[in-house]
């Protein structure tokens, strides 16, 4: 594998004309291969970083490089290496998908021979192959969204970015377009993914960039941010609570109603013990989980950390 | 769903479908015939929005202007009936209106429906954007334009006097047009403002460019003020090639026809270029 990383990102910056500063210089570097998460809250300035890597949004600093392909100076030759699906539904729709494809491929200046083969092939792995010849506006919205992936296949890019990508989608069509994703990515394209569903994240991304009112806030491996969470909630479904919930040294309790509980402990802090103690003031615990995923815990610590910080900061 | 990977879980290359490399004008070439192969099929999926409504309204000036009115004025300008005189203006006013009627919806429509970042995004240079969406205005100009000169011949005789003259003033004038067009959807906010040059510009120009009459016909000022307007140098340059007859010189009507090609282009590019209305 070539040591190019996949994309750089050099003090990147966008102010909008109204004056926003959507991203104040940020900076990051995608390996190749790399199945890449980029979170942050709404407004954070995902969206316009991902506008200015597809050349929908101009930066007004910094650059990018694609596969070390400047976007600011080698635009054509940058967007050749790019697949993208975006968050908004932007296709037209009272064509059909196996025309979308095409038409794709053909600004690609993919031959119409060629394009119609990819298009067969990718609508039929996304099972859109028997809605190709139906107008796309007549397609359900997991189907769109599908459509939007193999459209951004049609040029079979090096780099995957996916925007949103299962927003409003139901678990059984998320789950297939995380595998489908999965195996473009086995297969070496490298992607990066935005997505507010963080079990997402945490099931496909091994790397993972958070941003927050413009800037990178974290921006590490997986395994290294899970990592260092250093609590976790569990929830406990019980048969009941007959007298005082039981003090426990690293562990707070809390009784959320007479059949549930909530217990924050320390990773490293046991759950034998805990149980232990539960039963013994007569609790019987029926089920348990997790209160949130972990990545979700972190992500909120993470970016209301900031915000606290940043207040600290302006006082 | 299915993915990428083979049975095995292994990935398989070869389930790639790799066109041969190919030069920069060669996918250029594919990028401009997607475009223009794109609008063709539109302009014919809802040929009842493009092609039927200018053939009747034309047939309507015809039996009107040409039959009823035309009937009582007698001859004008070279001994030619007035039906004679006004089927070329009226054939270049359907191919105008419809050449800058057809681009500015049809890529406003794309920007509406954001359908326009599919190109947007890809490596196709502007000129190509530009050049595809014009192709195919013209084409429907062209379409549109041959369509009413049929309808014509059902009204009167006609010859064309200068074959070379009629097929450039009428590719000349739907280029105009039709980069016009785009400028204005570009500039476009919401459907209404693409109504609006053709309702308050497009129309009056038209109407006031020798369509119905000859200019020598007005006295002074509105025949030097008639002399500013751009479609009357395209419809007496049409006219000159289908009846040799013009009240401006034909040279001076090509001078002022590439003027605005090149003018209207320089601003199409510039604005692609710089993303007005298109990119943040």
């Amino acid at each position: 594998m070539s040591s190019v990383p996949a994309l750089v990102v050099d003090n990147l910056r966008k102010t909008y004309g109204n004056g926003v500063e959507a991203l104040k210089g940020i900076s990051l570097t995608v390996q190749q291969g790399d199945f890449f998460a980029l979170l942050g809250p709404n407004g954070a300035g995902k969206s316009t970083l991902i506008g200015i890597l597809s050349s929908l949004v101009n930066s007004t600093g910094g650059d990018a490089r694609i596969f070390g392909v400047s976007v600011n100076q080698q635009r054509n030759e940058a967007m050749k290496l790019i697949g993208l699906v975006p968050q908004e539904i932007n296709f037209n729709q009272f064509e059909k998908p196996f025309d979308i494809c095409v038409n794709e491929a053909g600004f690609y200046g993919i031959p119409r021979k060629i394009a119609a083969q990819r298009a067969e092939k990718y609508l039929k792995e996304l099972r859109l192959w028997d809605k190709a010849q139906h107008q796309a506006r007549m397609l359900s919205g997991g189907m769109k969204r599908r459509l939007m992936i193999a459209r951004a296949m049609m040029n079979e890019p090096k780099l995957l970015i996916l925007d949103e990508p299962t927003a409003g989608v139901d678990i059984e069509i998320r789950r297939s377009m995380w595998q489908f994703v999965s195996g473009i990515n086995a297969a070496g394209t490298t992607v990066i993914l935005t997505t507010h569903y963080l079990e997402e994240a945490e099931q496909l991304c091994r790397n993972i960039a958070i941003i927050d009112h413009g800037t990178i806030i974290e921006n590490t491996t997986m395994k290294r941010l899970l990592a260092s969470l250093d609590v976790e909630t569990f929830v406990f479904d019980v048969a009941g609570v007959p007298g005082p919930l039981p003090a426990m040294s690293g562990v707070a309790i809390r009784k959320v109603d007479e059949h549930t509980l909530e217990a924050e402990m320390s990773r490293d802090h046991d759950l034998n013990s805990l149980f232990a103690t539960l039963s013994s003031h007569g609790i019987t615990v029926t089920s348990m989980r997790n209160k949130t995923n972990r990545l979700e815990e972190l992500f909120v610590r993470l970016v209301e950390g900031g915000r606290e910080s940043g207040k600290e900061k302006a006082a | 769903m299915s993915t990428p990977t083979s049975a095995s879980g292994e990935h398989n290359p070869s389930s790639r479908v790799e066109p041969k490399r190919m030069s920069n004008t060669a996918t250029n070439l594919v990028a401009l015939h997607t475009i223009v192969r794109r609008e063709i099929v539109r302009i014919m999926r809802i040929w009842t929005q493009t092609l039927i409504p200018p053939a009747i309204t034309m047939t309507l000036y015809f039996v009107i202007f040409g039959k009823l009115i035309g009937s009582r004025i007698g001859t004008i300008q070279g001994g030619y009936s007035y039906m004679q005189y006004i089927v070329p203006g009226l054939v270049m006013m359907s191919i105008i209106t419809n050449s800058y009627g057809n681009i500015s919806s049809s890529f406003f429509g794309a920007k509406f429906s954001r359908a326009v970042e599919e190109m947007l995004v890809s490596p196709m240079p502007n000129w190509v954007i530009l050049l595809g969406y014009v192709t195919g205005a013209v084409t429907r100009g062209l379409v549109v334009g041959t369509l009413v000169l049929l309808i014509a011949l059902f009204f009167t005789s006609l010859h064309v006097a200068h074959p070379l003259v009629t097929f450039f003033s009428v590719l000349l004038g739907a280029t105009i047009f039709s980069l016009a067009g785009f400028v204005n959807a570009v500039y476009a906010k919401k459907f209404d403002d693409i109504a609006l040059v053709p309702t308050f510009v497009l129309t009056p120009l038209t109407y006031l460019g020798g369509v119905f009459y000859s200019v020598n016909m007005l006295g002074e000022p509105w025949q030097a003020i008639s002399r500013a307007n751009p479609i009357l140098y395209m419809v007496n340059a049409f006219r000159f090639g289908v009846l040799g007859i013009s009240d401006v010189r034909i040279g001076v009507a090509f001078v002022v026809m590439l003027a605005f090609v090149a003018g209207l282009s320089i601003v199409a590019l510039q604005l692609l270029k710089r993303g007005v209305g298109l990119r943040s």
